[in-house]
């Protein structure tokens, strides 16, 4: 078993590049995905939790901890990589590819990557707000026969080669202790993500960026998805304004008949 | 061949959503020929499997090492089975469970995953699988690749699946414990103690937003309210991050989806992460003060006035 000692420690962290999905987004009318003129793109939010975990234990720990960001795209994905470098990532890579993927062939890449950058840790979102799958991570701990702590919301060393994780479940909080190297993905109440400041993102703007093509890692990502079609979701209720508890109880039971 | 529910049970019981995904997987197997069994994991299993037996062959594998469900022993446990039982499908409801455990087994099985799926059909012999996307903004039809297909369903979507004339046959797996993974360890499970419906399982959910500011508060309005019409009590991000509310309470993108037959909205604004957890409700009731909030626009009924007003009035009304 590998020991992570307290003055080297590797976290690799992977970032998606998604679109901002707080005012919604809008599908093409023939269904070939969705309408990407004027879309806003920022690091995966889950992701960005990620990061600022990392950045914390590295804080905590001192600056023999490294701190690596990873994302899977097109030269566009460079700018979400320079957030995360602003953000405080000392590195940041991207493994160069065109095309769709999908959260298998994320989990292939990344398991190449670290089998390359050998982290003690990897530290991801537990979802993307785009596909919202929440699968990557579960695949490549799997992949990598490591350990996984899912969903977390509070992750704390139990000692150097241990942590502690405190899961959300959809029956409470679940805690359990993972030997490292792990992978950890994280859920919204594990911290809130610093702001990348003017200046360091400024200064971002001028590190370098390091590219691994995909062939390089001797991965090709064949995605096992295929989206076939893609449909706004209409919801086509007319809400009926109602006058007082006494009329909306009426129709709950007369109208609707739900109670 | 065959189609393999992977079971969720409370140590007990097979909880509700398992039957909801035995609908599914009886229906492909009505498509494919394969036949249908449910996989139980755990450790002291005799009356779950009793009662996984009333509604399909049951594969039982009981062991102390499998007591909880951490996801390296249940995911090789769930790949060992697959391949020894040469399924073409494993099909669960779409939980914290099943999030957890079957992409990992999905990639120990090389397998392609489709999760949170709410509808299906076959198109020239292929199967396509509908699942949201972007918050619920979209409606994705996709298809997998190879086999094994790994597939998890919003158990809101389907109907529970009815026991079997005769039961099921019960057949014994046994397990090697030295050779499942000793990657992990359970420490425990903390939850609020609540006598009120799985907010996935209820019938009527009423939820609370922000107008809400203490646990007591909380408790006097949303969850009378809940209890009068036998209903789950459900909350916002808001309040879980907060502190008024525990995380399992939260409906949303990231939280519980929910798709009851009433969803009662008490001051909830209806942010998109929100209504991508409860939009496909049947009816939905909206009760807040501003006018203006979202959520009248994908409400069925709406009030507007102030929720420490209109509850005690709706418990009125509802006790006549």
């Amino acid at each position: 078993m590998r020991q992570c000692l307290d003055d080297e420690m590797k976290i690799l962290v992977p970032t998606k590049r998604v679109p901002s999905t707080d005012e919604g987004v809008r599908i093409r009318p023939d269904g070939s995905g969705i309408e990407d003129t004027a879309l806003v793109y920022i690091i995966n939010p889950f992701d960005a939790i990620a990061l600022e975990e990392a950045l914390h234990i590295r804080e905590q720990r001192g600056s023999e901890v490294e701190v690596t960001a990873v994302s899977i795209g097109n030269a566009d994905f460079d700018s979400e990589l320079r957030t995360a470098l602003a953000m405080g990532a000392d590195r940041a890579v991207r493994v160069d590819f065109e095309g769709a993927i999908d959260p298998w062939s994320v989990a292939q890449v990344l398991a190449a990557v670290v089998r390359r950058e050998k982290p003690d840790l990897v530290l991801m979102g537990k979802q993307a707000v785009d596909d919202d799958s929440n699968q990557a991570g579960q695949m490549l701990a799997g992949l990598l026969n490591w350990p996984q702590a899912t969903f977390a919301s509070k992750i704390e060393f139990v000692d150097p080669a241990r942590l502690s994780v405190a899961r959300e479940t959809d029956r409470g909080l679940e805690t359990v202790i993972v030997r490292l190297p792990a992978v950890v993905t994280t859920d919204l109440r594990l911290n809130e993500p610093r702001y990348a400041s003017l200046p360091a993102l400024m200064k971002a703007k001028k590190r370098p960026i390091e590219m691994i093509s995909h062939r390089d890692l001797g991965v090709s990502p064949e995605p096992k998805v295929r989206i076939v079609h893609l449909e706004q979701i209409a919801i086509d209720r007319v809400c009926v304004r109602v006058a007082d508890a006494a009329e909306l109880v009426h129709r709950l039971r007369y109208e609707a008949k739900v109670i | 061949m065959s189609i393999l529910v992977v079971a969720e049970h409370d140590g007990k019981h097979l909880r509700p959503g398992s039957c909801s995904a035995l609908t599914v997987a009886r229906d492909l197997a009505a498509h494919s020929g394969e036949r249908v069994e449910l996989l139980v994991i755990g450790s002291g299993l005799d009356s779950v499997a009793a009662d996984a037996a009333r509604f399909a062959p049951v594969i039982v594998v009981d062991h102390p090492l499998l007591a909880n469900a951490t996801a390296d022993r249940y995911a090789q446990t769930i790949a060992d089975v697959t391949n020894a039982r040469e399924a073409g499908s494993i099909v669960a409801n779409s939980t914290t469970f099943a999030k957890d455990i079957l992409p990992r087994a999905s990639a120990l099985l090389n397998a392609a995953m489709a999760g949170d799926v709410t509808g299906y059909s076959f198109v020239n012999g292929e199967l396509l699988l509908r699942r949201p996307m972007y918050a619920g903004a979209a409606m994705a039809t996709v298809a997998l690749t190879g086999q094994p297909l790994v597939i998890t369903v919003r158990a809101s979507a389907f109907p529970a699946a009815q026991p079997l004339v005769q039961p099921g046959e019960r057949i014994v797996w046994s397990v090697n414990g030295s050779t499942l993974p000793n990657y992990s360890e359970y420490v425990g499970l903390e939850s609020r103690p609540t006598l009120r419906p799985e907010l996935t399982e209820a019938r009527v959910v009423v939820s609370g937003g922000r107008p809400f500011r203490t646990g007591e508060e909380f408790e006097k309005y949303v969850g009378r309210l809940a209890d009068v019409l036998n209903g789950a009590a459900g909350c916002t991000r808001a309040l879980v991050d907060a502190g008024i509310a525990p995380n399992e309470w939260q409906v949303g993108q990231t939280g519980k989806v929910v798709a009851p037959q009433l969803y009662v909205a008490l001051g909830i604004s209806g942010a998109v992460q929100h209504l991508a957890g409860m939009k496909n409700s049947r009816v939905v009731v909206a009760v807040n003060s501003d006018p203006e909030a979202p959520m009248f626009s994908i409400a069925t009924y709406g009030l507007v006035g102030d929720v420490r007003q209109i509850v005690p009035e709706l418990i009125r009304e509802l006790g006549q």
